[in-house]
C-alpha cells in the first residue's frame, strides 16, 4: 500500500463513474471548497467523465486567492524594510498587491526567500542573527499548526529575530458567510480533505444541520473525488443531508487534537478581510498577546499606503462561485498567467489559473 | 488547498523523522503527529506530518471500489 | 601556480597564458586548437547547423553530471536535433575570482570526456575572470557547428497530422536531481541527472531508414513546454497519453512533495521525435538499442487542427489542455 497510486486506478474509476451514472437523476450543483480539489478535478478531467446531471463549481478555498490586497501590500512594505528577510512559500511571490509584487521587490533588492517549510524560516533566523526574519504565515487549518509549531520552537530557542505576519484563515466561517450571502445555491459540498485532517469532519456538521446541504470530506486522488461525488449523489437521491467521509484513511470525526491544541495555544480568532467576500467575523487568526514578540505587525511599524483593487477584475465573484472565470471580461485577454491581474490567475490552484491551464478557457 | 502527500517513516530521531516518498528521502517534523511510529505512513504537509494513515481503512475503501467495479462490469 | 583563480588569470598576461597552456590546452588539445591563432580555421562544406547556449547551472557539480558535461551536451544536442552531426565547439568561461583551480580542472576533464563521447572537437575558446560576486562560481558558453546530411530535413515545422510522438525515456530526472542538491529543499535521492549527448541516438534513428519530421530535446520548461512550441510551429494538435509517459518514482515523489508537475521539469538527455506512423515502430526499436533511448516509447499522435494545442488523455480517459510553463517552478503549499 502506497496510499497514492492505488487511488488512481482507471478500472476502479470506471466502476465509480458508472455507479454515479446509474444513481444520479436529479440535476445537482456541488461546490469543491478547496483549490487543490479544483486542480485535481481539472488535472484528471473529472468534469468530463461525470454525467450531465452533476455540475461542480469552485469555491473560495485557495489561501493565496482570498488574501486581500491590503494584506499583500503589508508584506511588500515589510520586505522593503532594510535588514528584513522575508521568508515566503513559493505561491505568494507573483501575486500582485495594489502596486507591485514580492517578486518585483525582490528584483529591486529586497531579501525575499522561498521556503518549503516553516522550519526553513527558523533556520534562516538562526543563521542570520543580525537580520530580522519574517515568515509569511498563510494558509488554512492544514498549514496553521505548522506555523504555530515554528513559533513555539522559536520561543523555546529564545530567537529574538523571528516573527510571523499572520494571514491565516479558518475555512468553516468562510463557507458559512458564502451560504449566508445567498449568492449560490448548492446541493452538496465537497469538503477539503487536508483541512479536515486537522479540524475533523465535525467542522462541517453545521452545514448539513443548519443548511440541509450534504457534505462529504474527500481526498485528492481521482478515486477519492469520484467516491465523494457518488456519496453526495446518494445523499441527494435519498433526501438526506449529513457529513460523511470519503477519505477515511486520513480523516477522523474529531480531527488532529494535538494540532488543534497547538493552534489554540498560539493563535486566537479575529475578523479577517477576504478578497471578494469582505470582512468575515472570527474567520482569521492572529497571534495571542503572550506571543506578541513574534507578531510582525507588532514588531514592525508597517506603512503600506493606500490600497487599490484592479479594475474590471471579478476575482471576488469567482471566489464566491457566483461566476466562472470565463465570464470575466479580462480572462485570457488582459489577464493571463504571464500577466495576472487578480490573485486567482496567479495561484497554482486559483480558479482562473486552473481554468486557463487545464483548458477551461475552451469550455 | 494544501499539498500534502503520504510518506513512509523509516527512522525517528527525537521530533524529526526520515520519511520516504517514492525514491526520495525527506525529513519530516512529528510535532503534530507524536503517535507516529517507524513503519507508519504519515501525510506530510510543508515538512510536518499531520496525521498517520490508516491501512485498514484504506484497504476497506479499495475493497469497496473493487466491489463497485465488479457490479459495473456485470451490468455492462 | 595559485590554487584559486585570481583576477590576473583573466588579464591576458603571463598568468592568463599559463592558465590556458597548463590547464585548458593540456586537457582539450587537438590540432585545430593547438594552432593558437586568433580563430579556428575549419574546412567545411554542405549544409551546416550552428547554435549557441550559455550554462549557469547551480550547483555546478550535481549527481550524474556537472556544468562542463552540460555545456557540451546542451550544444551538441541542439545540433543533433536538426539532424546534424556535431563537429566543432567553442568554449568560453566566465569565472568568479577565487574559484578553486581544482574545480576548474574537474570541469575541464568532464568537458574532455563528454566531447570525446560526442565526437566533437573544441576548437576555440576564451577565459574571463570577474570580481567576486559578479558571477556565481563559473558560467560557460559554448557554440557548435555540425554538418547536416543532404537527405535529412528535420524541423519543428515539419510535423504532419498522423505522425506518432516518440519520447526517448523518463522525464524530469535532470530537474529533480539538481533540486535535490539545492539549499533549502529537504530531500535526498539517488536519482541522477539524465545529462547526455544524444548525437549517437539521433544517428541510430536516422540509420534505421525512417523519415523523421521533427526532433527536440525538452530541456527547461520540460516536455509540456516543448510540445507546445512544436504544436505552434507546425500548426497541429498533439495528443499525448498520461499513462504512456515514463516518470521515475523519485521524480514523481519529489514533484508531489513540492507541488510540481513532471511535465514541466527539465531534462538534459531526452528527446521527443515526430515520425510518420508507418515508421514509428522501427524508430523506437532503433532507439531502444542505444543506451540513451532504452526506455523509448510512443506517447501520442498528431492531428490536424485550426487551433494548435497540446492535449493530454488522463488516466480517466478524459482530456485536458497542456500549456507552457508559466514563471518558475517554486515549492508551494497549495
Amino acid at each position: 500500500m502506497k496510499y497514492a497510486s492505488e487511488f488512481r486506478d482507471s478500472r476502479l474509476a470506471r466502476g465509480l463513474i458508472s455507479k454515479i451514472e446509474r444513481s444520479s437523476r436529479t440535476p445537482v450543483r456541488f461546490m469543491e471548497f478547496c483549490g487543490s480539489h479544483t486542480v485535481a478535478i481539472f488535472r484528471y478531467g473529472i468534469r468530463q467523465v461525470l454525467p450531465k446531471t452533476v455540475t461542480t463549481l469552485s469555491g473560495p478555498g485557495c489561501p493565496i486567492c482570498v488574501t486581500a490586497n491590503a494584506d499583500l501590500d503589508k508584506a511588500i512594505a515589510l520586505a522593503r524594510i532594510p535588514n528584513v528577510i522575508m521568508a515566503s512559500f513559493g505561491d505568494v511571490l507573483r501575486v500582485p498587491g495594489s502596486y507591485t509584487s514580492l517578486q518585483a521587490v525582490r528584483a529591486e533588492g529586497a531579501d525575499v526567500r522561498v521556503i518549503y517549510s516553516a522550519m526553513d524560516a527558523l533556520k534562516i533566523a538562526q543563521n542570520n542573527p543580525t537580520k530580522q526574519v519574517v515568515l509569511l504565515g498563510i494558509g488554512f487549518e492544514t498549514t496553521t499548526p505548522t506555523i504555530a509549531a515554528a513559533i513555539l520552537q522559536a520561543e523555546q530557542e529564545s530567537l529574538t529575530n523571528f516573527s510571523v505576519l499572520s494571514w491565516h484563515k479558518l475555512s468553516p466561517p468562510a463557507m458559512k458567510a458564502l451560504l449566508d450571502s445567498g449568492d449560490v445555491a448548492l446541493d452538496g459540498l465537497i469538503c477539503p480533505g487536508h483541512v479536515s485532517i486537522i479540524t475533523g469532519s465535525q467542522a462541517w456538521e453545521f452545514i448539513a444541520r443548519d443548511y440541509g446541504i450534504p457534505c462529504v470530506v474527500a481526498g485528492f486522488e481521482p478515486l477519492d473525488i469520484l467516491q465523494c461525488v457518488d456519496m453526495l449523489v446518494s445523499q441527494v437521491e435519498n433526501g438526506v443531508a449529513k457529513v460523511e467521509i470519503a477519505y477515511r484513511r486520513g480523516v477522523q470525526h474529531e480531527g488532529n487534537t494535538v494540532a488543534q491544541q497547538l493552534m489554540e495555544t498560539v493563535f486566537e480568532p479575529c475578523p479577517a478581510q477576504w478578497r471578494g467576500m469582505g470582512t468575515i467575523p472570527a474567520s482569521g487568526l492572529k497571534l495571542r498577546p503572550e506571543y506578541g514578540r513574534f507578531d510582525a505587525e507588532q514588531v514592525f511599524d508597517i506603512d503600506p499606503g493606500p490600497t487599490r483593487e484592479p479594475e474590471g477584475c471579478i476575482c471576488g465573484e469567482v471566489l464566491r462561485g457566483v461566476s466562472p472565470p470565463v465570464d470575466c471580461p479580462l480572462f485570457g485577454k488582459v489577464c493571463h498567467p504571464e500577466n495576472p491581474v487578480g490573485a486567482c490567475m496567479v495561484s497554482s490552484e486559483g480558479s482562473c489559473f486552473t481554468y486557463y491551464l487545464y483548458g477551461g478557457k475552451n469550455e | 488547498m494544501c499539498v500534502a502527500i503520504p510518506a513512509l517513516i523509516k527512522s525517528i530521531d527525537g521530533q524529526l523523522a526520515q520519511v520516504e516518498i517514492g525514491g526520495i528521502t525527506q525529513t519530516a517534523n512529528l510535532q503534530l503527529c507524536p503517535q507516529a511510529q517507524v513503519g507508519d505512513y504519515v501525510i506530510v504537509h510543508t515538512g510536518y506530518a499531520i496525521n498517520t494513515l490508516d491501512r485498514q481503512e484504506a484497504k476497506e475503501t479499495l475493497d469497496l471500489f473493487e466491489a463497485i467495479a465488479r457490479v459495473a462490469q456485470e451490468e455492462n | 601556480m595559485s590554487d584559486t583563480i585570481l583576477l590576473a588569470h583573466g588579464s591576458g598576461g603571463k598568468l592568463a597564458h599559463r592558465l590556458i597552456e597548463e590547464t585548458i590546452l593540456s586537457s582539450l588539445s587537438n590540432p585545430v586548437l593547438a594552432c593558437m591563432d586568433d580563430s579556428a580555421v575549419l574546412e567545411l562544406n554542405g549544409r551546416l547547423a550552428f547554435t549557441t547556449d550559455s550554462y549557469v547551472v547551480n550547483p555546478i557539480f550535481f549527481p550524474g553530471g556537472d556544468i562542463g558535461r552540460l555545456a557540451v551536451c546542451g550544444t551538441t544536442n541542439d545540433l543533433a536535433m536538426s539532424g546534424a552531426t556535431p563537429l566543432y565547439l567553442s568554449l568560453a568561461f566566465i569565472i568568479e575570482e577565487g574559484f578553486a583551480l581544482s574545480d576548474l580542472k574537474r570541469v575541464l576533464a568532464s568537458i574532455r570526456d563528454t566531447a570525446r563521447e560526442a565526437s566533437v572537437q573544441i576548437v576555440t575558446g576564451d577565459t574571463k575572470v570577474v570580481n567576486r560576486g559578479n558571477v556565481d562560481k563559473l558560467y560557460i558558453n559554448t557554440a557548435g557547428i555540425g554538418k547536416i546530411p543532404s537527405e535529412v530535413n528535420i524541423s519543428g515545422a515539419n510535423i504532419a497530422p498522423g505522425d506518432k510522438v516518440i519520447l526517448s525515456g523518463s522525464i524530469g530526472d535532470h530537474g529533480i536531481a539538481i533540486m535535490s542538491k539545492r539549499e533549502g529543499l529537504h530531500f535526498s535521492t539517488e536519482l541522477e541527472s539524465d545529462c547526455a549527448p544524444l548525437d549517437r541516438l539521433v544517428a541510430d534513428m536516422l540509420s534505421a531508414g525512417a523519415r523523421i519530421h521533427a526532433l527536440r530535446d525538452p530541456t527547461r520548461g520540460g516536455l509540456a513546454t516543448t510540445l507546445n512550441e512544436l504544436s505552434d510551429q507546425s500548426g497541429v494538435k498533439i495528443i499525448v497519453e498520461e499513462e504512456k509517459i515514463p516518470v521515475r518514482d523519485e521524480v514523481l515523489g519529489a514533484c508531489e512533495m513540492l507541488g510540481f508537475d513532471p511535465l514541466y521539469v527539465a531534462n538534459e538527455g531526452k528527446l521527443v521525435a515526430f515520425v510518420p506512423a508507418s515508421d514509428a515502430d522501427r524508430v523506437v526499436e532503433a532507439m531502444r538499442r542505444n543506451e540513451y533511448g532504452a526506455d523509448a516509447a510512443i506517447i501520442g499522435q498528431v492531428q490536424q487542427t485550426d487551433t494548435p494545442c497540446v492535449v493530454m488523455k488522463t488516466v480517466l480517459g478524459a482530456s485536458r489542455l497542456i500549456d507552457m510553463l508559466v514563471g518558475d517552478l517554486l515549492p508551494r503549499i497549495c
